[in-house]
C-alpha cells in the first residue's frame, strides 16, 4: 500500500532540512529512518519511556508521539546537536563523569530532557529533577547517579554563567 | 600484589565508550542499517492456548511491497539435541517451537508467521492479512492451575522427571527435584518455634528499555551474517545455527551495543526468523520488536507458589528449614527453580533442610533469566519467615541473621560447601550502618531488612592484547558490554601491565575475531573476562621479557617486571621504551588469555528499607534505602555502586508494582509501560551503597561478580518494612495499593485486629 508523502521543512540542530514522509510516520521515525539521526531511541513507541525525547520549539517532547508532518516549520534539537564544536555539553560531561549511564540506551533522552530543564531552571531541587525526569525510564541505574549528574551539570552551568 | 600497590584497580576512570553513549553515536540493535534492507514483522497468537488448524499466507504474499513470508514450515526439521543457550541448555525442539509455533500456540504472543517488506508499516499491514484458523483450548496460567488434576496438557510429549528419573507420567510438571540435608523432621522437633507460610509472586519482566532488534543477511555464499543486540554473540551464533541446521562456521554474529538485558537477551527470538526471510527475499532483513512484543513474546521471569517452614530454638538457633518451590516455566520447561533452590536458604547455616522444587509449564511466555534468576522469589519467602521468627523470639532481625549466618565451611542443602564468603561481613555492615540505627519517626512508617545470595558463575572468556609502538595497547574481548565492562576489564589489564586505564583501548569482538566467550550474565564479565585480560597481559609481559632479554643478551628468566619497568642485572627499560623496539626484536607482541574458571565466589547482598504506607490508599513509598554487597574487590567502585543501585530499584519495582496482569483467557492486560509500572525517578529516594570487600581467593584481584545478588533482598526488605509500618504481613508480590488495602481491611475485620503472633508459635 502506498501512502501519499508530504514534504516537511524544519530546522534540525540548527540546519534546515526537507524530507518526505508518510502521514502515519512519527517524528521519531523521520529522524531515525529518513534523516539518519539514530541518537533518539525507540523504547516503547507510545509515550511512556522518554528514550525518544527531543526538544521541539524549546520544549521536550516524546518524538514517538509527534507526527512527522507536525514538524513543519518547527525547530528541533536532538542529542546529535547537543555537543558543540567538538566539545561535550556540560550535561553530557556530567553524565559521563558521574557514571550516570550503564547500557546508555536511555541516556540520549535523559540528556536532552536534562538540557531542556537546565535551560529554563538553573537550580532545580532534587524533587524538581525527579519530577521532570519521571518521563524518562532508566532500568539500569536506579536513577541515583542520574540525579547527581543533573545536579552536577546544573552547578557547572551556574558557575559558567556567573 | 597487595591492595596498597594498586594504581588502577579501585579508581574511577571514565568509561572508554562513554562519549559515544552521551552523544547518541553508539549503535544499538535498531540503529543498524544495510543497503537494500527489508523490515520484518512477526504475527503473534491472540490466544493463550490453541491448536493451529491452518495458516493461509497468500493474501500477505500478494500485498504490494511484501518480499517474503515464513511460517514454521520453513524451519528445518533437524534431529533433537540439547543446545547450550548460555548458562544452561534447552532441547532444540523447544527453541524452534518458540521461534515459530508449529501445531499449537502455547501463549498469547507466541510467534506464528513473519513477513518481510519494504517498510515496517507495510510488513505489519500485510501480516494482518495472514489467516490462521485456531481451535482454542483451555489454558492453565499458574502453577496451581497447571498442577491440578485434569489440567489442560500444554506439551503432549512432556513426561515428569522426578528425583532425576523419568517417570513416564504426562502432565505439566517437567521436573520435581529434592535436596536433603540432615533430618528436617527431627530438626523441627528440636525447635521451640516453627513458622510456616505460603507465598506467591507474579510474573515480572526484566524491563530493559531497548526492545530486541536484529538484522540478518543470508548471503549468496550460504553464510548467515547477524548484527544484533544480545548478551552474547556466541550464544546467538550457536542457537541460530542449531535452529537453521547450519554448522556454526556458517553463522557470524556481530554484537551491537545493547540497551539492557538483565538475563532477558540471552535467548534468541528473532535471528532464525529474520534469516529465513532474508533467504527467501535475497535481501537483508531487520526485525525490531514493539514493546508489546517484548512483554508478550520474550521471556519474563517466573511467577511462583512457595511454602517455607522454619524452626528455631529460643536461643536463636535455626534448627530446620523446609521449602516447597513451584515456579512457572511458561510454555517450555526451565523455570529457574533449580537456582532458586540453591539460594533459598543459602544465607544460613541450617543443619536440617529439605527443599522440593517443581518446574511447571503454563500458558505464558517461556520464561528467561532475570538477574539472579529464581533467587529473588525464594528470598522473599525465606526472609519474610526469618523476620517473623526474629520478632517472635524478641531478637533484632540483623542479630538473628548473624547468629545463623552461613560462613566458610557451611554446607548448602544442594551439596556444595561454601568457601570464603562475605555473608557475615555484609550483615555486620548492615548492623553498623547509620541507617540501621537512625530513628524512624512518624506514623505508618517501618524499617525492614533482608539478605540474599547469588552464586555467580565463571565460564569461558577470551581476550587478546596487542601492544602498540607507543606503549599503549589494544584489548579485544568477547564480552558484550552492558554496563561498563570494557573499562572494568581494561583496568585489570592496565593494572597488570603497569599502564593507565586510558592507555588501553578496548573493543568487543564479533564471533569471527575473538575466541569463544560466554554470555554477559551470571555476574561473570568483570570476573572471568577480567581474568582472561590478566592472563593476556601476563602473556604480553612474558613475551616482552624475551624481547628485553634479547636486547640485553641475557636470559628471559632473569628479567623482572614491576609497575611498567623491566629490569635485569642493573639494567632497566620501561614498557613504553621496549614497545618502541618490538619491530627490531622480532615483530608484534600479541598476548592471549583464555580462561574457564569454575569456582566463582558467590556474592551476598543486604538491604535496609524504610517505607511509609498511606493507610487511605495503600500506597507504599520507599523513604530511604541502603544496599550492601560483597564485591570481593571493587575494580571500579562507581560501576559496582551502579549495579547495586540498579538491582535494588528493580527489586523495589518487583516488590511494589510490577506484574503481568492476566485475563482468565491468558491475555496480558498491561503490556505497556503505562500499565506495567516500573519505578520512575519520582518513585525513589537516593540509593545508598556500602561495598564490602571479602576477596575471592582464586581471582587475581579477588573479584566477585556484583551484577545480580543486589536484586535478591529488596522485595523481602520492603515487605518486612511494610509489616513494621502496618502490623500486616503480605505474602504475595507485588504489594501494590490494592493488595495493601485488602490486607489492612482484613486485619481490621479479624477478631483481635490481627495479632502479630497469630498461629506462629508451635
Ligand atoms: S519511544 Fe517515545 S516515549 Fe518511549
Ligand atoms: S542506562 Fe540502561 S536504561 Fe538507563
Amino acid at each position: 500500500m502506498t501512502h501519499r508523502k508530504t514534504l516537511v521543512r524544519a530546522t534540525v540542530n540548527q540546519e534546515s532540512v526537507e524530507f518526505l514522509c508518510e502521514p502515519r510516520q512519527s517524528l521519531l521515525e523521520c529522524l531515525r529512518d529518513i534523516l539518519g539521526l539514530t541518537g533518539a531511541k525507540e523504547g516503547c513507541n507510545d509515550g511512556n519511556c522518554g528514550a525518544c525525547t527531543v526538544i521541539l520549539d524549546g520544549r521536550p517532547v516524546n518524538a514517538c508521539l509527534v507526527l512527522g508532518v507536525e514538524a513543519e516549520g518547527c525547530e528541533i534539537e536532538t542529542i546529535e546537536g547537543i555537543a558543540r564544536a567538538g566539545a561535550l555539553h556540560p550535561v553530557q560531561r556530567a553524565y559521563l563523569e558521574s557514571a550516570a549511564l550503564q547500557c546508555g540506551f536511555c541516556t540520549p533522552g535523559l540528556i536532552v530532557a536534562t538540557k531542556a530543564l537546565l535551560d529554563q531552571e538553573p537550580n532545580p531541587s532534587e524533587e524538581r529533577i525527579r519530577m521532570w525526569l519521571a518521563n524518562n525510564l532508566c532500568r539500569c541505574t536506579g536513577y541515583d547517579k542520574v540525579i547527581r549528574a543533573v545536579q552536577r551539570a546544573a552547578e557547572e552551568m551556574r558557575e559558567v554563567r556567573a | 600484589m597487595s591492595e596498597s600497590t594498586y594504581a588502577v584497580v579501585g579508581t574511577r576512570p571514565p568509561r572508554h565508550d562513554a562519549t559515544d553513549k552521551v552523544t547518541g553515536r553508539a549503535h544499538y540493535g535498531a540503529d543498524f542499517q544495510l543497503t537494500g534492507m527489508l523490515h520484518g514483522f512477526i504475527l503473534r497468537s491472540p490466544h493463550a492456548h490453541a491448536a493451529i488448524r491452518r495458516i493461509d499466507v497468500s493474501k500477505a504474499e500478494a500485498f504490494p511491497g511484501v518480499k517474503a513470508v515464513v511460517t514454521s514450515a520453513d524451519l528445518p526439521e533437524s534431529p533433537e539435541q540439547m543446545v547450550d543457550i548460555g548458562e544452561g541448555a534447552m532441547p532444540l525442539s523447544y527453541i524452534r517451537g518458540n521461534m515459530l509455533a508449529r501445531s499449537k500456540v502455547l501463549y498469547k504472543g507466541h510467534a506464528v508467521a513473519a513477513v518481510a517488506a519494504v517498510s515496517p508499516h507495510v510488513a505489519e499491514e500485510a501480516a494482518s492479512l495472514i489467516e490462521v484458523d485456531y481451535d482454542v483450548l483451555p489454558c492453565a496460567l499458574t502453577v496451581e492451575d497447571a498442577m491440578r488434576d485434569g489440567a489442560p496438557v500444554i506439551l503432549p510429549d512432556l513426561r515428569t522427571k522426578e528425583f532425576g528419573e523419568q517417570t513416564g507420567r504426562p502432565g505439566n510438571v517437567a521436573e520435581h527435584f529434592r535436596h536433603v540435608l540432615g533430618d528436617a523432621e527431627n530438626g523441627f522437633t528440636e525447635a521451640d518455634l516453627v513458622v510456616e507460610r505460603e507465598f506467591r509472586t507474579a510474573t515480572v519482566h526484566q524491563g530493559y528499555i531497548e526492545p530486541h532488534a536484529t538484522t540478518v543477511l543470508w548471503n549468496e555464499d550460504g553464510h548467515v551474517l547477524v548484527w544484533c543486540s544480545s548478551q552474547g554473540a556466541f550464544t546467538v551464533r550457536k542457537a541460530t545455527a542449531a535452529v537453521l541446521d547450519l554448522p556454526v562456521l556458517r553463522v557470524s554474529v556481530t554484537p551491537l551495543e545493547i540497551g539492557g538485558g538483565f538475563g532477558g537477551k540471552i535467548r534468541i527470538y528473532l535471528e532464525p526468523v529474520a534469516a529465513l526471510l532474508s533467504k527467501k527475499s535475497g535481501r537483508p532483513v531487520k526485525i525490531v520488536m514493539s514493546r508489546q512484543d517484548v512483554f508478550e513474546g520474550t521471556g519474563p521471569t517466573p511467577g511462583s507458589h512457595m511454602r517455607i517452614k522454619m524452626g528455631a530454638r529460643k536461643d536463636g538457633r535455626i534448627t530446620a528449614a523446609q521449602a516447597y518451590l513451584a515456579y512457572e516455566a511458561g510454555a517450555y520447561p526451565g523455570a529457574m527453580v533449580a537456582p532458586g533452590a540453591m539460594c533459598v536458604f543459602a544465607a544460613y547455616d541450617i543443619p536440617n533442610v529439605v527443599i522440593d522444587g517443581y518446574d511447571v509449564v503454563v500458558n505464558k511466555p517461556s520464561t528467561a533469566a532475570y538477574r539472579a534468576p529464581g533467587a529473588t522469589q525464594a528470598a522473599f519467602a525465606t526472609e519474610s519467615v526469618v523476620d517473623e521468627i526474629a520478632e517472635n523470639l524478641g531478637l533484632d532481625p540483623v542479630e538473628f541473621r548473624l547468629m545463623n549466618a552461613a560462613k566458610e565451611g557451611t554446607r548448602r542443602a544442594d551439596g556444595p560447601k561454601f568457601r570464603r564468603i562475605g555473608c557475615v561481613e555484609v550483615l555486620e555492615a548492615m548492623r553498623n550502618h547509620p541507617h540501621y540505627r537512625a530513628p524512624l519517626e512518624g506514623p505508618n512508617r517501618g524499617r525492614g531488612v533482608a539478605v540474599g545470595f547469588w552464586f555467580n558463575v565463571g565460564l569461558a572468556s577470551s581476550c587478546t592484547i596487542s601492544v602498540n609502538s607507543d606503549g599503549t595497547v589494544n584489548l579485544l574481548d568477547g564480552s558484550v558490554d552492558l554496563s561498563g565492562t570494557r573499562t572494568s576489564v581494561s583496568m585489570q589489564a592496565a593494572e597488570t601491565l603497569g599502564l593507565r586505564a586510558e592507555d588501553v583501548r578496548p573493543s568487543v569482538g564479533d564471533t569471527d575475531s575473538i575466541g569463544f566467550t560466554e554470555v554477559t550474565g551470571g555476574s561473570r564479565t568483570t570476573y572471568a573476562t577480567g581474568w582472561a585480560a590478566v592472563e593476556a597481559a601476563r602473556d604480553v609481559i612474558g613475551q616482552m621479557k624475551e624481547r628485553a632479554a634479547l636486547l640485553w643478551e641475557t636470559d628471559a628468566a632473569s628479567v623482572e617486571f614491576d609497575r611498567g619497568v623491566f629490569r635485569a642485572g642493573g639494567r632497566s627499560i620501561t614498557f613504553q621504551e621496549l614497545a618502541a623496539q618490538l619491530d627490531e626484536t622480532g615483530g608484534p607482541v600479541v598476548g592471549r588469555g583464555a580462561v574457564n574458571p569454575s569456582g566463582a565466589g558467590g556474592s551476598f547482598s543486604g538491604a535496609i528499607a524504610d517505607v511509609e504506607v498511606d493507610p487511605e490508599t495503600g500506597k507504599v513509598s520507599v523513604l530511604r534505602f541502603t544496599a550492601v554487597q560483597d564485591a570481593g574487590r571493587a575494580i571500579h567502585p562507581s560501576y559496582v555502586e551502579g549495579q547495586m543501585q540498579g538491582g535494588s530499584v528493580q527489586g523495589i519495582g518487583w516488590a511494589l508494582n510490577e506484574e503481568y496482569f492476566m485475563s482468565a483467557e491468558g491475555a496480558m492486560l498491561n503490556s505497556s509501560w503505562l500499565d506495567y509500572r516500573m519505578p520512575t525517578s519520582l518513585d525513589l529516594p537516593m540509593i545508598d551503597t556500602v561495598i564490602v570487600e571479602v576477596p575471592d581467593p582464586e581471582h587475581p584481584f579477588g573479584v566477585r561478580g556484583v551484577g545480580e545478588a543486589n536484586i535478591v533482598p529488596p522485595p523481602a526488605a520492603v515487605s518486612n518494612a511494610v509489616y513494621r509500618a502496618t502490623g500486616v504481613r503480605l505474602y504475595r508480590l507485588p504489594m501494590n495499593p490494592v493488595a495493601v488495602m485488602e490486607a489492612l481491611w482484613q486485619k481490621e475485620s479479624e477478631p483481635g485486629g490481627g495479632s502479630l503472633h497469630s498461629d506462629a508459635a508451635a
